[in-house]
């Protein structure tokens, strides 16, 4: 597989290499996927004869406690990615580490949210506010999931490719990043869309 | 460039394997294999719609295949509920697991690679598990006919509320796609950073092949409009299994019972407008690459270059945008209401523009031409008036008024039937036939070819053009006892003995291509040079079969794609790579 041009480096007329051009695809799919489920979120709620308002339904503090954490997650990325541009392999573990506790933290808060709704018998099938709600934070929930299984693996034993292999090191770190930024942005619709509108 | 892999074992080389090619192989005869198999379903409801009530004439082992004798075919006649589970499934294989397998999986692996001169694709493991992720999506759909209650019987288009309450075969359809649609994502990521990136060097945009270009806006298509349907199958999902009420309405009552488990408040149209923004680009993911093999091997045999190249790729273009926003001529009569449907209906003309001026190019592609009729050449020409006859039907699809009359009928059935069956299947057959020495060193069997070809075409044309007398007629689609049962359905209903002779012939009609393609496989006659089609398109400048890595040599792109009998050479052809005229 080493004869593959542009796993590296970049190609000169698109700027890209390989990796992150697929993953730029991937996110415009995810973009249709999300896009398609906020449709269906205004589609229910136009047709609803009553709908909720979230911030008398839902905790706004806990929301915006985790856009925050996730916020700061997303700066925690990066930096770890400028470390190791930089050559600093301790302050990438350092960053990467503080990126999987946020995403960490997140999940418990998003669990404590969840449990609070089943403990006062709220499932999806409540009503169609519930059951969109369920259904986007729990989609999201589950690339949260996706990202830290990854960001995990780069942390410990997918960076001994450090040593190997920095460049490709670099960019896996990158291409991750990329989707770790596109996962904080949904939420940052999400919160928004679901807590206060 | 082959030395320089060593050898590896056998389950690492054909099962396991992230070359292209082999990749490519799988996808194919997987997709055959399924294509056989949603033929024969169709086969079985053949019988019952031209003789209802009848038991069906097959030995009693056969029949024990279908299960317990009361549940499918008691005494040997067809039960509604099996009549549904076959043509669901009959739909939904032939789509997702037969043609777009074949189209994409198949022909974009093992040729797009080969033509833009790149070693590989760009992701080779991503490419494996693009291949496993579609063939696990194939096993859960085939073992949902070991379920109680048996397979998907709500449609391939799964329509709620219907599916929503409907057997647990529902359920496993919904996860086997989610797999498909995960296989094809990877698939389409794939295609498209291969095309912009391992282009080799001189492989300008507009010297692409017009197959490669077929590739890219059909992958394209694949990566944006499948993420839709993978959240509504999310929804429905969620649905069934949860009890959301995202496709169930307020006052829903099944055989005079309110369902108690559902609040209600949901839209069933909700799911047909996710479900047709994903089916309806899904139409140029299954004929656009069909497009592509044919405009090929057009060039290639009238030894001319194709007319209009530049207009056939920004018609290509404009398709793929424009498939985005006529999803809805699907709903004309959901009751969504005038203004929409009108809207719909004039961006439904539109689009019919670029494919008219592809197929007008291929036809005037013929031209002056000196026309070499070998059996890709015949499946190539007979792709034209077919796909014309499906494309033109189309057009009553697409106003609304008219559609009010058609909409639901035999009618649609014989359209898009017309454009997938002896269009975009003839162009995959044509493809096979074409680039089979490739792959395996050896010509098919010319006169197995003709034998293949002529039966298909008069069967093909049996089989779907009294589908739309019979539409015109006014005879629902979803009736399982053919129309005997209607009023209106009594002067049409003769055709439909017609209609099944011609399905049956048709599979007998397909014999010869098996024996042919496996015969040849071995025994078929060996080509005797890299390029036994002459052609200019960097696929042939490969050795043959190309091994792993592919080119043995540096390729450079120096002209178009489809440089034949240009003046003053000594050849009819000049390859892309050939820096002078000779």
């Amino acid at each position: 597989m080493d004869t593959i041009p542009y796993t590296f480096e970049e190609r000169e007329d698109t700027g890209l290499y390989n990796a992150k051009f697929g993953i730029w695809l991937f996110l415009a799919s995810e973009v249709m996927l999300f896009g398609a489920l906020f449709s269906a979120y205004i589609l229910m709620r136009v047709g609803a004869v009553y709908w909720p308002v979230g911030s008398e339904t839902l905790n706004v503090p806990l929301g915006a406690i985790n856009t925050v954490v996730l916020i700061t997650s997303s700066v925690t990325m990066l930096l770890s990615w400028a470390a190791l541009k930089q050559n600093n392999f301790g302050k990438f573990r350092l960053m990467l580490g503080l990126t999987i506790l946020c995403a960490l933290a997140f999940m418990c808060i998003k669990s404590v949210e969840y449990s609070a709704k089943f403990s006062h018998g709220i499932f999806p099938k409540e009503n169609t506010y519930y059951a969109i709600y369920f259904t986007l934070t729990g989609l999201h929930a589950l690339h949260i999931v996706g990202g830290i299984i990854v960001l995990v693996y780069l942390w410990g034993p997918g960076a001994k490719m450090w040593k190997t292999n920095p460049i490709q090191f670099t960019n896996r770190l990158e291409v991750v990043g990329l989707y770790w930024h596109f996962v904080d942005l949904v939420w940052i619709f999400l919160f928004p869309v679901l807590y206060l509108l | 460039m082959s030395d320089s892999h060593p050898k590896l074992p056998f389950w690492k080389k054909y099962i396991f394997s992230t070359d292209h090619k082999v990749i490519g192989i799988q996808y194919g005869i997987t997709a055959l294999v399924f294509l056989l198999f949603g033929f024969g379903l169709m086969m079985l409801m053949r019988w019952q719609l031209a003789y209802p009530e009848q038991p069906l004439p097959l030995p009693d082992i056969l029949l024990k295949l279908f299960g317990d004798d009361h549940t499918r075919l008691p005494g040997g006649i067809m039960l509604p509920e099996f009549y549904n589970e076959l043509g669901a499934m009959h739909g939904t294989i032939m789509i997702f697991l037969g043609v777009v397998p074949l189209a994409v999986g198949a022909f974009g692996n093992f040729v797009v690679p080969l033509q833009i001169g790149a070693p590989d694709m760009a992701f080779p493991r991503l490419n494996m598990a693009s291949y496993w992720l579609y063939f696990v999506g194939g096993c859960i759909m085939l073992f949902s006919f070991f379920l109680p209650g048996g397979a998907a019987n709500s449609g391939w288009t799964a329509y709620p509320p219907l599916s929503v309450i409907a057997t647990q075969g529902q359920t496993v359809w919904l996860f086997g796609m989610a797999f498909l649609i995960q296989s094809s994502l990877l698939g389409s990521i794939n295609i498209i950073v291969t095309i912009f990136q391992l282009r080799v060097k001189g492989l300008t945009f507009m010297r692409l092949p017009f197959f490669v270009w077929a590739q890219l806006i059909t992958s394209f298509l694949l990566l944006l409009a499948f993420p839709p349907l993978l959240g509504a199958a999310v929804l429905q999902i969620m649905d069934r299994l949860a009890h959301t009420s995202f496709f169930i309405p307020s006052g829903l009552l099944v055989s005079g019972q309110e369902l108690v488990e559902y609040s209600g408040g949901g839209s069933v149209l909700l799911w047909q407008h996710l479900f047709w923004f994903l089916a309806h680009p899904e139409v140029y993911v299954l004929t656009l690459p069909g497009m592509g093999i044919v405009a090929e091997i057009i060039a290639n045999n009238t030894r001319k270059p194709l007319w209009g190249y530049k207009s056939m790729v920004y018609s290509v273009i404009f398709l793929g945008f424009m498939s985005f926003i006529v999803w809805a001529h699907h709903m004309y009569i959901t009751g969504m209401g005038t203004a929409i449907s009108s809207f719909f209906q004039a961006t439904t003309m539109i689009i019919s523009i670029p494919s008219i001026i592809i197929l007008t190019a291929l036809f005037i592609s013929f031209w002056g031409g000196s026309i070499r009729f070998n059996t890709p050449m015949l499946f190539a020409i007979t792709f034209l008036p077919m796909f014309g006859i499906g494309g033109l039907t189309g057009l009553p699809l697409g106003i609304a008024i008219t559609d009010v009359h058609l909409h639901d009928t035999y009618y649609v059935i014989g359209h898009f039937h017309y454009v997938v069956a002896p269009g975009t299947i003839f162009a995959l057959f044509a493809g096979i036939y074409f680039w089979f020495p490739k792959a395996t060193g050896r010509k098919m069997n010319e006169f197995l070819g003709h034998l293949h070809f002529w039966p298909s075409l008069i069967c093909m044309n049996i089989i779907f053009f009294p589908m739309l007398v019979q539409g015109l007629a006014g005879v629902s689609r979803r009736l399982y006892d053919g129309g005997i049962g209607y009023e209106h359905g009594q002067e049409i209903f003769a055709l439909n003995e017609l209609i099944s002779w011609g399905a049956w012939f048709l599979a007998i009609g397909q014999i010869p291509f098996i024996i042919n393609f496996f015969w040849s496989m071995f025994a078929g006659k060996k080509v005797e040079s890299d390029n036994p089609w002459n052609a200019t398109t960097l696929e042939w400048q490969t050795p043959t079969p190309p091994p792993h890595g592919n080119f043995t040599k540096e390729m450079v792109v120096y002209r178009g794609p489809y440089e034949y009998s240009v003046p003053g050479a000594k050849d009819d052809f000049t390859p892309q790579s050939e820096e002078h005229i000779r």
